[in-house]
């Protein structure tokens, strides 16, 4: 389990190590055609800084090589905001006195068809909160099962789980899994989240390799850039995280998400660190020099501008159009939005503006017949 | 040039297209035609399997032109017969290109289950152009099992670093008994002449035509070079080495004088 070769991985020392790079360290971290660890640290270093230029070069060229001219377009759906949860910087907080949805199959279907009037969407993402007796796995099945006759591609964002329950989950086809760690630094995580399911740091960290034992074909990271002032520390233990994943569970395709949170400006939690869009572009360089083939992906939490600006130089994939709070897309709503959404041009503009930068949006890169095996074994085998 | 001949339909170019990495559908048919090519192979996983109007497949589909569904995305010999069975059925075509690549990274073949596919789907009547190592055992037991070409790698998709399996793909052509074309990591048009030259009876390009500066352009570069490549293998190479010169003296081979 990673948590413990986490346990090996000293925090500071780590810190410490990346504000110790060098100019000649970056330097041969640039010409190595397979990067380390050490290297990614040294590219995300402030040594590293005087290089912006040259990095995002590389970035071009391997994303270009390794994904083309293209982008990967998914939508966002939560279907339930219902939390048991406390993390102190999420609208969903648990004692946020705000009204709970959980959709009902009804609800779900007429958000599924109004996400396709807004575009081919094929790859969607089910997302939830945290609440096992009120939206728990039979529930996220249901709503797999349901999405069925109009994606192509479904992952989900919800707590972790066991990897029976992952497992169980592919049976429905479901074929990826989002989740981000928020933060690597065992001691500060429970500052951030307090109680519910999710204080539990080993849990989470160790989902990862519960995805992995269920075979899931897809799994997306992140750290919450905001929460840990040395953000890069974080960011290389993903980065040990990916390594670790990659070598244990080949078979599965990785997704690196860096959510950045911004001042509040009604209060509320404000980030211990704001990053900048020019640090935000070093990592997204340095980490597709440090792995050409992981996806990267952009939410609508960046701004439109700067989504357009990094399209080409690293990122892969790509949200469109997002609604953050259940039922968004069928009727605007009255509950609250998880994070507010930066980038809110319609789907239509989006693939605008990429076709217009010479990149082909993607909406279907996954076809439902490659996990059709993998269900009707299932439905063999269960007498329902 | 020789016409190519796989399960007995004739191609004239020697040149197959991948329509993965275009930063346009418009774009991708225009290489495409510049290019010759008469077999061009797409991702069943990009097509909408439903929509007869489906705006990448209507740019591809063309009379002239084999349509030579993949299964990328299959891991295993189980999903990629059922998936190919879908292919069927939806392309209106028993041609199929057979990826199985279980390593996301580098997709790399998997040749146990590749195998075992090629087996079970030539059984179910597919002509079978299976994606594989340069190996050259693997290619004759794919032979063996009825597939309608070998696709060894001359090195890994998308690394456009050429032939770094030489040795091997020249032991392949050597042996084999079906065309063998030679796909993924050719960069250049000078890479797909040598694997020409080798005696490959086709090439596969896709990204280094999809991301070049002027995709419309490589695609004519490739088609020229593809052809270069076969005339030349086609009308001998001379061979002649220049390490090899008669000698006036011979201290080896005095003795047979005297």
């Amino acid at each position: 389990m990673f948590s413990e070769e986490l346990e090996k991985i000293d925090w500071d020392e780590t810190t410490a190590a990346i504000y110790a790079k060098t100019d000649a360290d970056v330097r041969r971290a640039l010409s190595k055609s397979h990067l380390d660890v050490q290297d990614f640290m040294a590219l995300i270093s402030p040594a590293a800084e005087p290089y912006l230029e040259q990095m995002a070069q590389l970035s071009y060229k391997y994303t270009r090589e390794r994904f083309g001219n293209t982008m990967s377009m998914f939508v966002p759906l939560y279907i339930t905001n219902s939390c048991t949860n406390s993390c102190v910087y999420c609208g969903f907080h648990v004692s946020n006195p705000m009204k709970r949805t959980i959709l009902t199959e009804e609800e779900i279907v007429n958000e599924y068809k109004a996400i396709k009037k807004l575009a081919p969407f094929e790859n969607l993402l089910l997302v939830t909160g945290e609440n096992p007796a009120k939206a728990g796995v039979p529930y996220i099945a249901r709503a797999l099962d349901l999405a069925k006759p109009y994606f192509s591609n479904l992952k989900i964002e919800v707590m972790p789980l066991s990897a029976e329950e992952y497992r169980e989950l592919t049976h429905h086809g479901m074929n990826g899994v989002i989740c981000f760690q928020e933060t690597y630094h065992k001691a500060n995580y429970n500052i951030y989240h307090p109680r519910g399911m999710k204080s539990k740091f080993e849990w989470r960290v160790n989902g990862f390799d519960r995805m992995g034992q269920a075979g899931v074909h897809s799994i997306g990271m992140g750290v919450l850039i905001g929460l840990e002032k040395e953000w890069r520390t974080d960011v290389t233990m993903m980065a040990y995280h990916l390594r670790y994943l990659q070598k244990h569970y080949w078979k599965t395709k990785y997704s690196f998400n860096f959510p950045r949170m911004r001042p509040s400006e009604n209060g509320g939690f404000q980030p211990n660190v704001v990053m900048s869009d020019r640090e935000l572009a070093q990592v997204t360089f340095a980490t597709r020099i440090f792995d050409h083939d992981v996806d990267i992906s952009y939410s609508t939490r960046e701004s439109a501008s700067f989504r357009d600006n990094m399209a080409r130089l690293g990122v892969t994939t790509m949200s469109a159009e997002s609604k953050t709070e259940p039922g968004g897309y069928y009727s605007y709503p009255q509950t609250l939005e998880q994070f507010h959404v930066s980038d809110e041009r319609t789907a239509k503009e989006v693939t605008l503006a990429l076709k217009n930068l010479g990149i082909e949006p993607v909406w279907k890169d996954w076809d439902q017949s490659f996990d059709a095996v993998n269900c009707q074994e299932h439905a063999a085998t269960t007498t329902v | 040039m020789e016409k190519l001949v796989i399960a007995g339909k004739e191609f004239n170019s020697r040149l197959f297209l991948g329509t993965g990495k275009f930063k346009s559908n418009d774009l991708m048919e225009k290489a495409i035609l510049a290019s010759g090519s008469e077999m061009v192979t797409v991702a069943m996983k990009r097509i909408d399997l439903d929509d007869k109007e489906d705006d990448m497949l209507h740019h591809i589909v063309h009379p002239h032109i084999q349509l030579l569904p993949n299964t990328s995305g299959v891991r295993n010999a189980e999903e990629a017969v059922f998936a190919a069975q879908m292919a069927r059925e939806a392309f209106g075509t028993n041609w199929l290109k057979l990826e199985i690549h279980p390593d996301p990274r580098y997709l790399l073949p998997d040749t146990v289950e590749t195998l075992k596919a090629t087996e079970q789907l030539v059984k179910l009547g597919f002509v079978v152009l299976p994606y594989c190592q340069a190996d050259p055992v693997l290619c004759r037991q794919l032979e063996e099992a009825g597939a309608a070409t070998v696709m060894p790698l001359g090195a890994p998709i998308g690394t456009n670093k050429g032939l770094q399996t030489r040795e091997f793909i020249q032991i392949i052509i050597e042996q084999a008994g079906i065309p063998v074309v030679v796909d993924a990591g050719i960069g250049a048009p000078s890479q797909a002449a040598e694997a020409m030259e080798l005696g490959a009876s086709a090439v596969l390009v896709n990204t280094a035509i999809a991301v070049a500066g002027d995709p419309v352009r490589m695609a004519q570069a490739f088609k020229a070079a593809v052809e270069a490549g076969r005339e030349a293998y086609e009308a001998g190479l001379g061979g002649v080495s220049s390490s090899f010169q008669a000698s006036a003296s011979s201290p080896l081979t005095a003795f047979l004088n005297s």
